[in-house]
């Protein structure tokens, strides 16, 4: 079933376009990577899925509804998780944000505010740092804890931007095997440059630079080394230049 | 200093303190934690406005003062959610043109004669109880607003693009933390003037940003402090016979330095 479906969606700040005609359609539990270089317009697909920027052309539906409607339905996990980082918050706090608060307490949070937050904690394996100020975490495990708090409201996808821009490789793996387990349940859609890595675990690549080219890669894992670590860029755009069936390519794939 | 007390102008003085003390405790951890320092820097000297007008209209201080300062942060959180990158640009606006509109309201108030010092130190032991029943009501007010809007707060507070995603009004809170910094600044230049407003506002929660782990705890922590420094600051005023509002920064300032030695060293 498709759980997320854009249509002839073009976007531009001020006169420059940088989205032109994106149509995509992914499915439940599909795990999609959005690659692409600088500027070509990955952030502000992401945000016009989440309905930070509002779209004049074309549509974006997320079970069958418009993005604004669904905000539950979407976890997201920002780019940058360094920012704020003497901001007085225990680690707890940070993922209760993640409840959309249409029946709160008057004051405070409710038990089951706490538990269901407790319980993100404990999927990624975060819970013994509950009570930890959010500064004190390394940048790995303050991922995770954003993670843990998409994953507070329960959504049915789960949107990452750059999850891995500013941890270490063992960091990084951690991260991917991670969404690899809530995959089995949720849909997940990961913007990345780390073009190597996220290979290894998606099942669906979409290359957007203005244009959007889409790759189903999920039936070609053999194709592709497993990638637990780096390997040649240049040898897995071979693999992928020659061996993945180009499917909706614009005719000018480069990825 | 305890004889001193049988005073009705120290034991008012000393109220103002604690109460003032709490309220920039509060407020003062927001204003930090939202990195709005400059900005509330700006909102307090454009109350200097209300002051001039408030004193060529004959209104009472506080009032003028407070309308004033309101109407500026909320011209203030209009522009600055609109063209955040021009921010800077809007603060030193309004901070010179409020100042410069009191400044010549004082001027064109016939006969005037009083001691414009009193506003930029703070004139804590000129504090009334009207005074303090307005100092009292506000800080009632604040209490409350975090209290009922602590999570919604504090999620502006952190991280304002995800509080859009979990549906919460962003541009609404932001505000009212302006407008409560505006009327919290207010009150506190009856203690230390206006000049000394921001120290009032940074240093104590500077400390208690370092021994806090969360938001409610800062605003804990710094009011305390901010009392503790107020009756030390106060104490040191009335035995030398110095400016109050002046003395209790110093005492800010000193336990500040105190503090961040001892840190280094740990």
């Amino acid at each position: 079933m498709s759980i997320l479906n854009i249509k002839n969606l073009s976007f531009s700040y001020d006169k420059q376009n940088v989205l032109e005609n994106i149509n995509l359609s992914i499915n439940e539990k599909d795990f999609l990577a959005i690659i692409g270089p600088n500027g070509g317009g990955k952030s502000t697909l992401l945000k016009a899925i989440l309905g930070l920027v509002k779209v004049k052309k074309g549509s974006i539906n997320i079970l069958n509804s418009k993005p604004e409607k669904n905000l539950s339905k979407i976890g997201y996990v920002p780019q940058n998780t360094n920012v704020n980082i003497n901001f007085p918050i225990k680690v707890i706090e940070v993922v209760m944000m993640g409840h959309v608060g249409h029946k709160r307490p008057l004051i405070g949070y409710k038990k089951e505010e706490i538990a269901c937050a407790m319980g993100a904690l404990e999927q990624v394996g975060m819970s013994k740092f509950a009570d930890k100020k959010i500064g004190s975490l390394s940048g790995g495990q303050r991922q995770r804890v954003m993670i843990a708090r998409a994953l507070c409201a329960h959504p049915q996808i789960l949107l990452l931007d750059e999850p891995t821009a500013s941890i270490d490789v063992d960091g990084q793996k951690q991260i991917y095997d991670l969404l690899k387990v809530l995959n089995e349940s949720i849909t997940v859609i990961v913007v990345s440059h780390d073009i190597s890595v996220i290979l290894g675990y998606a099942s669906k690549v979409a290359h957007i630079n203005k244009n959007l080219t889409f790759h189903d890669i999920s039936n070609k894992k053999n194709n592709i080394p497993n990638s637990d670590t780096h390997f040649c860029e240049v040898e897995m755009l071979e693999l992928l230049g020659t061996k993945i069936d180009k499917v909706h390519t614009g005719g000018n794939c480069k990825c | 200093m305890l004889e001193a007390l049988s005073f009705e102008f120290m034991q008012n003085a000393l109220i103002a303190g604690l109460l003032v003390s709490f309220a920039s405790g509060i407020i003062g951890s927001l204003i930090v934690v939202n990195r709005m320092v400059f900005l509330a820097g700006g909102v307090a000297h454009t109350s200097y406005g209300g002051i001039g007008l408030a004193i060529y209209f004959g209104l009472p201080i506080f009032l003028g003062a407070s309308i004033f300062s309101v109407s500026a942060a909320l011209l203030m959180a209009y522009l600055t959610l609109n063209q955040r990158e021009r921010i800077d640009i809007f603060i030193g606006l309004i901070w010179a043109v409020g100042m410069a509109i009191g400044i010549i309201f004082v001027d064109l108030t016939p006969g005037y004669n009083v001691d414009l010092m009193s506003y930029l130190f703070g004139s804590i032991l000129a504090v009334s109880s009207d005074d303090l029943y307005y100092i009292g009501i506000l800080l009632t007010f604040i209490i409350g607003i975090v209290t009922f809007f602590y999570r919604d707060i504090l999620a502006v507070s952190y991280d304002s693009e995800y509080a859009i995603l979990r549906g919460i009004n962003v541009k609404l809170f932001y505000t009212l933390i302006l407008v409560l910094s505006a009327l919290t600044v207010v009150i506190a230049i009856k203690v230390v003037g206006l000049i000394l407003v921001i120290a009032l506002l940074t240093i104590p929660i500077y400390i208690a940003e370092k021994l806090s782990n969360s938001l409610y705890g800062m605003m804990i922590v710094s009011s305390l402090l901010s009392s503790f420094f107020t009756i030390l600051g106060l104490f040191f005023s009335y035995t030398y016979d110095l400016t109050s509002g002046a003395t209790i920064i110093m005492v800010s300032a000193i336990s500040l330095f105190i503090f961040l030695i001892i840190n280094k060293i740990r």
